[in-house]
């Protein structure tokens, strides 16, 4: 049986550069925005599996500190996600 | 040492899993619902937005529309499902290797030794967040209180059964909440003004025995919370009691060709999942519903185990011959293998049979188990399925059915 794949505008796909270490971890580098910037990584403060309620999904989340600002990337099962933030109209 | 048994039920599963991943219907009422084309148009789950509209489970989606003009219908993703399934494990590994599954969405844990409501508010608190859906949670002394405990609070909640409360908790409870006591029982125990768990506990024995035969005797220990049966660990293969495969046909079933062809369908992939598993099969059972939904099930022991799609599919034809006679058209069918034994078992080699016969099936179903495996289900098919084209091209879901 094939597996669905969902997707929705709150859930972002992107490419990822990772460094797989010989212990089996894995940490992102950098990302690409849709826009196809570039954006690297400054830290990883925390690798947990977690849910994300904002985007729908699950997966392996790891807490980034990007350009001073603290964000989501999450490895699920095979590709990387990020939540997309909305921006409300004043 | 008294015992400290879990059960985690995994509130509105496919519904819950469908929501996670779709936030935009998050907020409104949500059901899971079969294909409505192959007339496989139930309510297989629901939210609770949905359960508040008075939609059941097992209703048409006819039904459930009528009851409900803005619900969503989504379809079922079985493989997502099953993913979330392991996961819970995994959550549930973290605290003990006593885990015996009930269902894709439940299961009980043994965690004697530790503090049972501590647990089991840190398994929901870790479901919660890693999995992003929620979970009650039954504590008790036995598997039958647990399960029931997980049964009062919903969603996302522990419930505590204790040697002290359970006259005040579970007792009042109505009968039909009670494991095992479906519309039958239940009615046969309204007979005897028994409608709660506490009167089933307080009925003399010699009354259930005579009523439901050795049944009363559980029943009673049920009600009393005398189940000492232990949890399953996750690894004992034991776990898996029957594998089966049903399916609503795209048409109704009108002779006996067409219930042949359907057989093999269901055999092949029965079998197939008994040898992924490495099992063979001592008994096999057909279950029938016509179109007017009644429903038939028999079963028979094999002369020899097997997990051979032509003799499973022989076994389920004679079965099938021998009980029905077309008093209607049949809407759904399906094969199910039972009295599991692993592959490896030192058998009996029938006296009278053809074993090199037998060795060569056997060897052909493996190499065919091989071919699907590389290239796809419809690689290599029975000349006889491509007779009717619609009804030898389903690909019914396999079933497999844990040690209750």
């Amino acid at each position: 049986m094939i597996e669905r794949r969902y997707e929705n505008d709150l859930k972002v796909y992107v490419k990822v550069e990772a460094l797989f270490y010989p212990d089996g971890r894995l940490m992102p580098l950098a990302f690409w925005w849709e826009d196809g910037r570039r954006y690297s990584v400054d830290r990883v403060t925390e690798v947990c599996r977690a849910a994300s309620l904002k985007a729908g999904g699950i997966g392996i989340r790891y807490t980034c500190t990007v350009l001073g600002r603290q964000t989501f990337l999450f490895y699920e099962e095979d590709r990387w996600f990020m939540e997309r933030v909305r921006v409300l109209d004043h | 040492m008294e015992r400290v048994i879990l059960h985690s039920d995994m509130n509105n599963f496919y519904a819950s899993v469908e929501c996670l991943y779709r936030p935009q219907i998050r907020n409104r009422p949500v059901v899971v619902g079969g294909d409505e084309e192959l007339r496989h148009g139930i309510v297989l789950a629901k939210n609770y937005r949905a359960k508040a509209a008075s939609i059941r489970t097992g209703e048409t989606l006819r039904e459930a529309r009528g009851k409900c003009p803005g619900l969503v219908v989504v379809p079922p993703n079985y493989p997502l499902y099953l993913h979330f399934a392991k996961y819970a494990r995994q959550i549930y590994a973290d605290f003990t290797d006593r885990i015996e599954p009930f269902g894709l969405d439940e299961a009980w844990l043994d965690v004697s030794g530790d503090n049972g409501v501590a647990v089991a508010d840190e398994i929901r608190r870790r479901i919660k967040g890693e999995l992003g859906i929620t979970a009650s949670v039954g504590v008790s002394y036995n598997k039958i209180f647990a399960k029931l405990g997980s049964d009062i609070k919903k969603p996302d909640a522990t419930t505590l059964i204790s040697r002290e409360n359970y006259r005040s908790v579970a007792w009042p409870l109505p009968v039909e909440d009670l494991l095992y006591v479906g519309p039958a029982t239940k009615k046969k125990l309204l007979r005897y003004g028994i409608d709660t768990i506490g009167k089933l506990a307080a009925a003399p024995l010699p009354l259930l025995r005579r009523v439901f035969g050795k049944v009363g005797y559980v029943l009673h220990s049920f009600a009393n919370g005398f189940d000492g049966s232990p949890v399953m660990r996750l690894d004992e293969e034991s776990l898996l009691k029957s594998i089966g495969n049903s399916t609503t046909t795209p048409r109704d079933l009108t002779c006996n060709d067409d219930v042949r062809l359907i057989l093999f369908v269901l055999s092949e992939s029965v079998c197939a999942r008994l040898r992924e598993h490495g099992f063979l099969c001592r008994t096999a059972a057909i279950s029938i519903r016509d179109n007017e939904l009644f429903r038939l099930e028999r079963q028979s022991k094999l002369q020899t185990p097997s997990n051979t799609s032509g003799e499973i599919a022989a076994a389920a034809m004679r079965l099938f011959r021998q009980n029905y006679f077309w008093p209607k058209p049949i809407r759904s069918i399906g094969v199910r293998c039972t009295d599991l034994l692993p592959a490896g078992a030192l058998l009996q080699s029938s006296l009278f049979g053809d074993e090199e016969n037998r060795r060569r099936q056997a060897a052909l179903d493996r190499t065919i188990d091989s071919l699907r495996r590389r290239f796809g289900h419809f690689c290599i098919q029975r000349a006889s399925l491509l007779a009717d084209k619609p009804l030898g091209s389903i690909t019914p879901n396999p079933i497999t059915s844990f040690t209750r």
